[in-house]
């Protein structure tokens, strides 16, 4: 019998994100989880499991076990998974788990880096013999996937530009959000290019911060304050391979992990109101939005033409401002921002209708995937 | 001979090619079982996991899979170089090759045939690039 349904978020909790000097990765994690376990309305001496995201820019042994040490607490499930940028959401899932089968109660989730004031050599780190060839860093192998897209279905860089231009409109009302001045076609268009076809407003940026949540199951939570989330679907796939061997560019991980999500809570694409999708460069969201059925392959870019994913619209997507425009960390504050927007807490960018949305994490070059569907409701 | 860029890694699993790019005959292996070529060069056929593998010759033809343009500098070796291409080239046999396309990097399209030409930047390594036919 699945656990979907049975568990909640029932806190979540963030740092400021940007350029964050003398803060450590532990120093911002501890806050992040901090803050989560407030927003819950728990004592930290009832979380009994530390699940995290070793920092990207400093892989570190033992990192679940020496946050653990930070916190103070003595936990009885610790793990520090990799699965780059699909790591949280498969963390938090992993917690559920661990706690159905009676081996804690209440597991924190987290991430917490500093790769803009720290070390940012991990990002140009060689990945192989590619770099006598002078391919480096991430943007080279999304830049390889997008012209691949682009040409596969007769697409140029204008057709990705919604992308960023809604990330930015919705990061305009949002105070933590890294960039908030909006940009125009024009901009996208005249900012520099990274690596063709990608344009510097197609790239997130690197920045510091942290973010975290709480998971516990609904029966547990019931005399908590805040409402809570429940964890109605959830999914992975990988598409694993380097580019050199990757089968397709077109498709990633998200059909087989939005495939079994979706279908474990119940819900295809109309059911939900809106959308938290891992964009750390333009093409990513198009292809997640027609690999999760929202459209067909081949159609990711007229589908948000319209803009039907900006404020106003009828699909709104990346409500905080996404990697593009909010912080180009690896997928916890997507959760995050669910959790906010289904509770109603948002303000000025609050969505409409907030009772289902979808979060993706996804990493590498669209190497790992990861899926929640989350709601207001048990499925 | 002062060749500053980053060099590939040369392990047991890849000797036979980097030795074959030297010789300016690029050979890749084939496994013996289920007649497929791979690369990069693993110790068992990621095809069927068999280790029976032989090193064959390849054509050296191909076509450009996709392409970008860097114009990020990472590697200050590469100052002088950006913007450069780097191209995904899928070799008639069947495997990619991360390389690069001589000549202008606007001149370059997905599906252009491409041939093997060898460059000796040191006296140990060879690297493989291509140009357009």
């Amino acid at each position: 019998m699945s656990i979907a349904g049975k568990y909640i978020i029932a806190g979540v909790g963030n740092t400021k994100y940007g350029k964050l000097p003398g803060r450590s990765s532990e120093s911002l994690t501890v806050e992040a989880i901090r803050n989560a376990i407030q927003d819950a309305g728990i004592d930290k001496s009832q979380v009994d499991a530390v699940l995290t995201k070793a920092p990207t820019s400093n892989f570190e042994l033992l990192y679940s076990t020496r946050i653990s040490e930070h916190l103070g607490i003595v936990p009885k499930v610790t793990a520090t998974i990799d699965n780059a940028g699909a790591s949280t959401a498969s963390a938090l899932v992993y917690g559920a788990m661990c706690i159905e089968e009676g081996l804690c109660s209440v597991a924190v989730v987290s991430y917490g880096d500093n790769p803009l004031t720290g070390s940012r050599d991990v990002y140009a780190k060689p990945a192989g013999d590619t770099d006598a060839y002078g391919m480096f860093g991430a943007v080279s192998g999304y830049a390889m996937i997008t012209q691949r897209y682009l040409h596969k279905f007769n697409k140029t860089s204008v057709n990705l530009a919604p992308i960023p231009i809604g990330d930015r409109k919705w990061a305009s009302m949002n105070p933590n959000a890294l960039f908030q001045k909006p940009i125009t076609l024009d901009d996208h268009q005249s900012s520099r290019f990274v690596a063709e076809p990608l344009h510097l407003l197609d790239c997130c940026p690197v920045t510091d911060g942290a973010a975290a949540a709480v998971i516990m199951s609904a029966e547990r939570a019931k005399d908590l304050p805040k409402a809570p989330v429940y964890l109605n679907g959830f999914g992975q796939g990988h598409t694993a391979w380097e580019l050199v061997t990757r089968e397709h560019y077109t498709t990633s991980g998200a059909l087989q992990s939005g495939k079994v999500a979706f279908q474990m809570a119940g819900i295809t694409p109309r059911n939900v109101d809106f959308l938290e999708l891992y964009g750390p460069f333009s093409v990513v969201p198009i292809i997640t939005l027609e690999d999760y059925g929202f459209c067909k392959k081949g159609e990711g870019c007229d589908f948000v033409a319209d803009n039907k994913t900006h404020p106003g619209g009828a699909l709104p997507m990346n409500t905080s401002g996404g990697l593009l425009s909010e912080t180009g960390m690896p997928g916890m504050q997507l959760i995050v921002e669910a959790v906010r927007q289904l509770r109603g807490e948002c303000g000025q960018r609050q969505v409409p209708k907030h009772d289902v949305t979808v979060v993706s994490n996804q990493g590498g070059h669209m190497t790992t995937h990861s899926t929640l569907v989350l709601g207001t409701h048990p499925r | 001979m002062d060749y500053k860029k980053p060099l590939p890694i040369v392990t047991e699993t890849n000797r036979p090619f980097w030795d074959s790019l030297k010789a300016h005959a690029m050979r890749l292996p084939q496994c013996d079982a289920c007649g497929k070529f791979h690369a990069p060069p693993r110790d068992f056929c990621p095809h069927c996991l068999s280790d029976k593998l032989t090193w064959k010759p390849v054509q050296g033809t191909g076509e450009v899979y996709s392409f970008i343009v860097m114009h990020q500098l990472y590697d200050k070796t590469f100052a002088d170089d950006v913007p450069y291409n780097v191209t995904m080239v899928k070799l008639d046999e069947g495997p990619r090759l991360v390389s690069n396309v001589r000549g202008p990097n606007d001149a370059i399209r997905i599906g252009d045939r491409v041939k093997l030409v060898y460059d000796d930047v040191s006296a140990e390594i060879t690297l493989h690039r291509f140009v357009r036919l």
